[in-house]
């Protein structure tokens, strides 16, 4: 009798009853933020391709002092020290590709320092911070050492990096002297955009090639679905139509949108800084108006505001609003009753 | 021509005093209210509604007894003590007024009202409206772009704080420590504006 009643328990499938999640990947946070960073290789070497030595050292500093800054503060907090997860590393890594090549070591250090202790591990380490490190890193060495900030190399193209002659970016050309003084550099709206395609003009380490970027955002996007279209799409897109309606000097549709798309900060912030997990909503829908906004406020700091380059401001402001973008899809809670009802 | 350049200016003020100019990530004023009541969203909204009616109507106030009392008696010196009456006598007619006549907006909003009255924001606005001679549309301008501006930041702030009641934040920077630092990173992100429009 007790044989028959163990069998049959025995032929019934086996149910394990447990909490979720229930769909396991083999992907972690660290394979995450070690293949974004990978994905970034690519406008890591054309920057070190276009600005010599320097570049390499450059990276080589911001990335040290993030990952040190990571584990000092950790340890000094007595949290388990988690600098293999990567987030520092890519932290450190988009703080080089997002400074001039012409800037003193210890500025990205200090800028490496602020993201990493200041903006994430005062809020309580990865997946707290309500700002994107990198960026209020990059946004705090902006401020505090102007100058240094904004002197731009031409690339040089050879090892040492030496011989460099300073100019202004694309964009602070705009800006300052307006477009016959872009063409007289570039002469052609052609060559121009080439030029930005390929990334050969001055700028920030990473942020001049184009086609680099592509290639890592690509790949992120297509080969590991790491991150969505909704965000990057979006915003660039917005800051090319309003830059179109907007930009030009002989009134509406004049803007030249192509330019603005690919120059700047825009493509580097749009795919790899504007896609923070933790810094951005996660619905979709929120996520286009994250887009939207981001584009609008960038097209609107380039085009009126005090700084040539708005990515980093536009994202740091949307930053902000994120939280406020998730609540509208927060669930509501049952089984409430109105204070109104009590009286 | 006259008239479209002054609505251009009014909105000129506006945008600025609302955000470029913005009372907290700007100027840095008013901070009290602002961690005050920014624990909660619901706190939050109340005060920013409050705010901002009671920011419009006492610079009106202000305006009015500034151009037609003071300056023709030549008491501009007097403006800070006198400012300070007329704000804070309103907000107490207000409070009794709505305690009397409407008692549910009274137990929703009443409590907000006095901890207006020492706001330095409400202050400063007939102050720099007084101190920069605006009109009367000038100064509309400038109290309700600012009491935008206040609202937003106050909506801003309570949205992050609840998402901060989640997070790992160490010991010693719990509450309003970090909620300094949170306000100092927004600042940072608010100089985007900054050379956006010059008054």
């Amino acid at each position: 009798m007790e044989g028959a009643v163990k069998e049959q328990q025995q032929a019934q499938p086996q149910l394990i009853v447990s909490v979720g999640p229930h769909m396991r990947s083999s992907e972690s946070t660290a394979t995450i933020m070690w293949t974004v960073s990978g994905a970034l290789m690519p406008a890591a070497l054309m920057g070190v391709y276009y600005f010599g030595f320097r570049a390499v050292a450059i990276i080589l500093v911001s990335i040290v002092t993030a990952i040190l800054s990571e584990a000092l503060t950790q340890m000094a907090l007595r949290k388990p020290v988690t600098v293999s997860d990567g987030s520092a590393f890519l932290t450190g890594l988009l703080i080089a590709l997002n400074v001039p090549s012409s800037v003193p070591l210890y500025i990205p250090a200090v800028g490496s320092f602020v993201a990493i202790v200041i903006t994430k591990q005062l809020f309580g380490g990865l997946g707290f911070n309500i700002f994107n490190p990198a960026l209020i890193g990059r946004a705090f060495i902006l401020i505090s050492f102007p100058k240094q900030m904004t002197t731009y190399y031409k690339p040089v193209m050879n090892v040492t990096g030496m011989d460099a002659v300073t100019t202004a970016t694309p964009l602070g050309l705009l800006k300052e002297d307006g477009l016959a003084a872009l063409l007289e550099v570039f002469h052609t709206k052609a060559e121009l955009y080439q030029h930005l395609f390929v990334g050969n003009r001055a700028g920030s380490l990473g942020e001049t090639s184009i086609a680099a970027l592509l290639l890592g955002a690509f790949f992120l996007l297509f080969i590991k679905r790491y991150i969505t279209w909704h965000i990057p799409i979006s915003f660039i897109a917005t800051v090319g139509l309003l830059t179109w309606l907007f930009g030009g000097t002989e009134g509406l549709l004049s803007g030249d949108a192509i330019f603005h798309m690919l120059s700047g900060g825009l493509i580097l912030g749009a795919f790899f800084m504007a896609t923070d997990y933790v810094t951005g909503p996660s619905v979709r829908s929120a996520q286009v108006i994250f887009g939207i906004c981001a584009g609008a406020l960038t097209a609107l700091i380039r085009l009126k505001g005090g700084y040539p380059e708005g990515v980093m401001f536009a994202i740091l402001l949307m930053n902000c609003f994120a939280p406020l973008l998730d609540r509208r899809v927060r669930s509501r809670v049952f089984g409430k009753i109105a204070v109104k009802e009590l009286k | 021509m006259e008239g479209s350049g002054l609505w251009e200016h009014v909105l000129t003020i506006f945008i600025a005093s609302a955000l470029i100019n913005n009372f907290v990530f700007a100027r840095y004023l008013g901070l009290c209210i602002f961690f005050g009541v920014t624990k909660r969203m619901e706190t939050a909204v109340g005060m920013s509604i409050t705010f901002t009616a009671v920011m419009v109507i006492s610079s009106v106030l202000s305006w009015v007894v500034y151009k037609y009392i003071m300056v023709p008696y030549h008491l501009e010196y007097l403006k800070i003590v006198i400012f300070i009456g007329i704000v804070a006598a309103f907000v107490q007619a207000a409070d009794t007024i709505m305690k009397k006549k409407t008692p549910a907006l009274y137990y929703k909003l009443g409590i907000y009202l006095a901890l207006i009255v020492t706001n330095c924001i409400i202050i400063a606005v007939p102050l720099i409206n007084a101190g920069e001679e605006y009109g009367l549309f000038e100064s509309i301008a400038l109290a309700f772009g600012s009491g935008v501006g206040f609202s937003l930041a106050l909506i801003i702030m309570a949205s992050i704080r609840e998402k901060l009641d989640l997070a790992d934040v160490p010991k010693s920077f719990q509450g309003l420590p970090i909620a300094f630092v949170l306000t100092g990173l927004i600042a940072l992100a608010f100089l985007g504006f900054s050379g956006m429009i010059t008054l």
